[in-house]
């Protein structure tokens, strides 16, 4: 039942608000209350280290110019809410669709001269930080841009195609059996609503590429390049699956 | 958590220095040559320094059950009013299974208003905690709690 | 090699804002250092050194209010939460120190209404 249930809500929830028997839950619900304390109180949240430099990084003069982010987009808290719930989105000028982190490398270098960060560079995971807390609370909204049609379906068959030694697809885990236990842990659903999340296990800020690539090496596959397309199309499938649920970044997660 | 390697056995080299002394026998180091830590009694008897230590007083607040050990809030708490008077001096925390007892020693002063302490914790597996107070007066007081630590299934490389 | 400089210390402190006269507060910081336990090891197999940070002191116009010894079962990124009661207004300062002389102080003016 879930199974089927998960397999059409792409379709029912698209550009709808989530229907009250919606079967979906933040991995937020899956941890114990400690847990979720650390993610709710801005005084505890590790997170937050990262997000306070993204503040004073989205203020400071940048590449030869010594442009600041902010002398285009003024307040973040103002001009940038509910922007990162939009992404990945479609940039008709590149032709190409692009994920947070890769839009503020695009900005740094357009509007910078700066050189693009690496996808887990301190620096690049602040500002996504930042960006996202702006976005926290409100629905993932991922846009309906046409471009996007074909890649999330790219995703959706990445999802669902076995990999590696353990032959195993995301979906064997995070659909049919979320909720039920791996080694002692429970698995979660998979819903990548709080990236950057501050795992535990890496006891630092990542990327929701950092987290798949995790995934990806557990089940004994080789991982696809760092550029490779695969990650954004997953990233692109996740962004439709968890659409209607709020935006929690940053996260905490075990 | 990662723990040590065991040691290294002898290279080769020094296997064949020491062969061609005259009479000396082969001597393999056993594998856990690390020093052991002390057991949790043991630094707790320490501490309490032939004093008397009593079970109360004293809350450890922790999750009975652990998702990741890497980061584990804890909250210590000792029923005391904290005046110049009567106050809580020490709160040292130990643990039964990591590498090393010690977790955390904090003082306390009659301007802390309130004796209370939290922090985030590494855990290396399922084990005993306990917390241990020392008042103004010179009484202990401790509080012991069992946690189960549940391991990740997926170790990142 | 050039000089690089120095990486940025980053630290969160909260609870200054809530402080009341004569009334126990909760002080909440948070410094970002990897404390690493010296017992990992490199694709090498080579030992990560022992960094960690080893005492914290909270001081009230150079008064000790609360001090903590660190050991390595302490979480990366260490979050310290302490009460402090402020008679009036004073200089709070925050001081970590750690292995490879690593130091750090952030200070305060606090006025508790």
């Amino acid at each position: 039942m879930r199974r089927r249930a998960l397999a059409l809500l792409p379709l029912l929830l698209a550009a709808s608000v989530a229907s009250a028997d919606d079967t979906r839950r933040s991995g937020l619900q899956f941890m114990g209350p400690a847990l979720q304390a650390l993610q709710r109180d801005d005084a505890q949240n590790p997170a937050m280290l990262w997000v306070q430099d993204g503040d004073q990084l989205w203020r400071a003069p940048t590449g030869p110019g010594g442009k600041r982010c902010a002398d285009c987009h003024g307040d973040a808290p103002r001009s940038m809410a509910g922007v990162a719930a939009r992404y990945p989105a479609w940039d008709a000028a590149r032709g190409g669709a692009l994920n947070l982190a890769g839009r503020i490398n695009a900005c740094r270098q357009q509007h910078q001269q700066a050189a693009p960060l690496p996808t887990e560079h301190a620096d690049l995971l602040a500002l996504s930080a930042y960006l996202g807390l702006q976005s926290r609370g409100q629905p993932v909204s991922p846009p309906a841009d046409a471009g996007l049609v074909a890649l999330r379906k790219q995703g959706q068959v990445l999802w669902q195609q076995r990999l590696g030694q353990i032959n195993l697809a995301c979906l064997h885990c995070h659909d049919q059996r979320a909720g039920q236990r791996l080694g002692g842990a429970v698995i979660p659903q998979g819903h990548a609503t709080g990236y950057p999340t501050y795992r535990l296990e890496w006891q630092g800020l990542g990327s929701l590429q950092r987290r798949l690539r995790g995934c990806v090496v557990g089940v004994r596959a080789e991982p696809w390049a760092a550029d490779a397309p695969e990650w954004l199309a997953l990233e692109a499938w996740l962004a439709q699956r968890a659409a209607g649920m709020p935006v929690e970044t940053p996260a905490v997660r075990p | 958590m990662t723990t040590a390697p065991p040691r290294r056995h002898p290279t080769r080299r020094h296997l064949l220095g020491a062969a061609t002394g005259l009479g000396l026998a082969l001597h393999l180091r056993p594998a856990a040559a690390v020093s052991a830590a002390p057991t949790l009694q043991a630094v707790e008897r320490q501490w309490a320094a032939g004093q008397p230590v009593t079970e109360g007083r004293v809350l450890l607040d922790i999750a009975p059950l652990v998702e990741n050990g890497n980061a584990v809030p804890i909250r210590v708490q000792v029923d005391s009013p904290m005046t110049a008077a009567d106050h809580v001096v020490e709160i040292v925390v130990f643990n039964e299974r990591n590498p090393q007892r010690d977790v955390a020693r904090f003082s306390l002063t009659p301007a802390s208003g309130l004796a209370q302490v939290q922090t985030r914790i590494r855990l290396a597996t399922s084990q005993q905690l306990v917390a241990l107070a020392r008042m103004r007066d010179g009484s202990q007081w401790s509080h012991h709690v069992d946690v189960l630590v549940t391991l990740a299934a997926c170790i990142e490389p | 090699m050039a000089d690089t400089p120095a990486p940025r210390v980053r630290t969160l402190i909260h609870g200054l804002d809530a402080l009341r006269r004569g009334q126990p507060g909760e002080l909440r910081v948070t410094l970002a250092h990897p404390m690493e336990n010296g017992l990992r090891h490199d694709g090498f197999g080579n030992v990560v050194p022992r960094s960690i940070v080893t005492r914290f002191e909270c001081r009230l116009d150079g008064q000790l209010v609360f001090a903590a010894d660190l050991y390595t079962a302490i979480a990366a990124n260490p979050y310290l939460a302490f009460w402090l009661r402020a008679e009036g207004p004073g200089t709070l300062s925050f001081e970590w120190t750690g292995d490879w002389g690593f130091a750090h102080r952030e200070t305060r003016a606090i006025a508790p209404a």
